[in-house]
């Protein structure tokens, strides 16, 4: 508005300009990434959610390497310990098993499995989605017809369904190939949850597909001769990426969420693969004698998956083009 | 719309078809025997074991075996026979459904009626302390998974205070006794509910209270509180109910976690119970009486939006 006023004034408007031209030229350049990550780091939540993941994760895939304890140590007491009585720190459970090593331990399986169920999830949400999204036409109403399908199905009743149903086949299965019958369950659940999950990604990509393959960039990557499989995977995709990373990042919330409440339902891991949820199973009967067992496996499901939702939340923040500061 | 309408239950029912097959399927094609501990029952002998395998018709292909299980279940409305408690599905899981209904259904009203005051109030002092309060409540009430808040409750109620029973007892008499027990498990759903929402409805009454017709309204020197409830509410609990109607099919189901963890006897504690047991039938009528469920509330869903929202138009 001022430019528009008087020549002096915008002489006075242009000094200042050249200056900022000049430590412009210094500054190093800001990347799109840089400046999401700007954005992240305001989002004081999000941050602190940032630090315990990755505390919890450290802990959890270094913490066994530095803390000498077995989870599944010889059963030295017949009732379990408080927490810091006889030296350990978080107690022992009714079969004197030390509760710290089976937390560290146990967060390893439940952490990877929200890891990897949420990238089988993305990974099919976004090939589906981008298949439809670009291909369009025939391609495109058989694939959502598939995405409605799914999306209509009972996900927890099913998941309980196959979990139990397939659970002891697929031990036998892993016995035979991996020599450990729990791999099996492992891959059971992790594919589980992952194919009753990326309904909603897909139908995010394809959105997203479908507005990004008029854009001119795109024509004129085409133009040039570029590849179908450039055209999708290096031209389209890096641009619609926000959405997904988001997605991915609530997904691992709630795959771990689920691993738990299957095996808080005894359906999921049995007691020998202390995940969270398998000790809450074990505890939620112990809780008038040992209420330690049940506060400090659901604490950590707690504070991981609230971490994981703040991520979630600062990155919806940071990476939305229409928020820029 | 009529066109539409027809369209949508079309395609609907071909959608439970295929749902129908796909756990028909899963059931078939699992390892074990379907009649579970029947078949493992030593009491019963070889020659009455294969007679009950023909009356169910275990030794038919996969396709006869759905089509006589599909007529049973759509033509005759006849779910079988639970083979644990050996009476007919429909009867176990009518005692059950009134149990889990008033369970979840009071706390999914109650988490309602929480989080729309709250999420327009959010919206409307947007970073204000309440704002910040409730924002915060809401991403912890999502994030704490309902086994583990029961567990808690349980263990200041139950065990620390002695305040309420933390088993579910269905043959309790009086009114005070019933309130009591049920006093927990529907604190736990009202608290994820509620959560859930407030977001929703936060969102939806921030778009719309920066648009232009709220200027509008506020520029022709409306009453703010007619401009909030009368233009602002009325269109922001669009998205809103949609979603609230997205979720009855969880209510109907009953909260499989919150049911398994105070032992109320109601549709989710069924479903375990009938799974761990390979009790197939009332899996089956479970399962797959969700799966309609979820498709007639997308419908429901999608009605709604279209009723009250005259932008939409039917393709």
């Amino acid at each position: 508005m001022a430019q528009m006023s008087s020549p002096d004034l915008l002489e006075d408007e242009q000094k200042p300009r050249l200056e900022n031209a000049e430590a412009l030229r210094v500054r190093p350049q800001r990347s799109l990434w840089g400046n999401a990550w700007r954005q992240f780091r305001h989002h004081t939540f999000a941050m602190a959610g940032l630090i315990v993941f990755i505390f919890f994760v450290l802990l959890c895939f270094v913490g066994p390497l530095v803390y000498n304890e077995l989870y599944f140590s010889p059963f030295k007491y017949t009732t379990s310990l408080t927490p810091g009585q006889e030296g350990r720190i978080l107690g022992t459970d009714s079969m004197g098993q030390d509760m710290l090593a089976r937390i560290l331990f146990g967060g390893r399986v439940s952490l990877s499995v929200g890891i990897v169920a949420a990238t089988i999830a993305i990974v099919v949400g976004t090939l589906i989605g981008a298949a439809a999204g670009f291909f369009g036409g025939l391609t495109d109403s058989i694939l959502m017809r598939l995405t409605d399908l799914f999306l209509s199905l009972p996900s927890l009743p099913l998941l309980l369904l196959i979990t139990f149903l397939f659970k002891q086949s697929m031990q036998n299965f892993a016995d035979r190939v991996f020599g450990a019958a729990q791999i099996g369950t492992f891959l059971l659940i992790v594919g589980v949850i992952g194919m009753l999950a990326w309904m909603p990604t897909a139908r995010l990509v394809r959105a997203s597909f479908l507005s990004m393959k008029e854009k001119e960039f795109v024509e004129a990557a085409t133009s040039i001769g570029a590849k179908r499989n450039s055209l999708i995977f290096k031209h389209i995709l890096p641009n619609v990426m926000s959405p997904i990373i988001v997605a991915a990042t609530l997904e691992v919330g709630s795959a771990i969420i689920t691993e738990s409440s299957l095996s808080f339902l005894g359906l999921g891991f049995p007691y020998d693969v202390p995940t969270w949820g398998a000790m809450l199973f074990n505890a939620k009967d112990l809780l008038q004698f040992s209420p330690h067992e049940a506060v400090i496996p659901g604490t950590m499901i707690f504070l991981t998956v609230l971490s994981i939702n703040f991520i979630g939340d600062g990155l919806r923040d940071a990476l939305d083009p229409r928020k820029t500061s | 719309m009529g066109r539409y309408l027809i369209r949508r239950l079309i395609i609907s029912v071909i959608t439970l078809i295929a749902i129908s097959m796909i756990i028909y399927s899963i059931i078939f094609v699992a390892p074990g025997d379907p009649l579970g501990e029947l078949a493992a029952n030593p009491n019963v002998s070889a020659e009455v074991r294969q007679r009950i395998r023909e009356s169910y018709g275990l030794d038919d292909p996969l396709y006869i075996q759905y089509f006589k299980w599909a007529k049973a279940y759509f033509l005759n409305f006849d779910w079988g026979t639970s083979f644990t408690s050996r009476i007919p599905v429909k009867d176990y899981l009518m005692d059950r459904i009134g149990v889990s209904l008033s369970i979840s259904g009071t706390a999914f009203l109650i988490g309602i009626a929480i989080a729309i005051p709250v999420g327009v109030l959010s919206a409307l002092k947007q970073y204000s302390w309440f704002d910040n309060i409730a924002t915060t409540f809401a991403f912890i009430g999502f994030s704490i998974p309902t086994f583990f808040s029961g567990l808690l409750l349980i263990l200041l109620f139950s065990v620390k205070l002695g305040w309420l029973p933390f088993i579910y007892n269905s043959n309790v008499s009086g009114v005070w006794p019933l309130i009591k027990q049920s006093i927990m498990p529907i604190t736990v759903l009202a608290l994820f509910t509620s959560a859930q929402l407030t977001r929703y409805v936060r969102a939806s009454m921030l778009e719309t209270i920066n648009q232009d017709y709220i200027r509008t309204a506020r520029a022709k020197g409306l009453k703010e509180r007619a401009v909030i409830v009368l233009h602002a509410m009325r269109n922001a609990m669009i998205p809103v109910i949609t979603i609230i109607a997205l979720q009855v099919p969880g209510v109907v189901g009953g909260a499989v976690i919150t049911e398994q963890i105070f032992l109320i006897p109601g549709i989710g504690s069924a479903l375990i119970k009938a799974l761990t047991s390979k009790d197939i039938p009332v899996v089956m009528a479970i399962t797959f009486g969700i799966a309609v469920t979820v498709v007639i509330f997308n419908i429901v869903a999608d009605i709604l939006y279209a009723l009250m929202d005259p932008r939409v138009k039917y393709k």
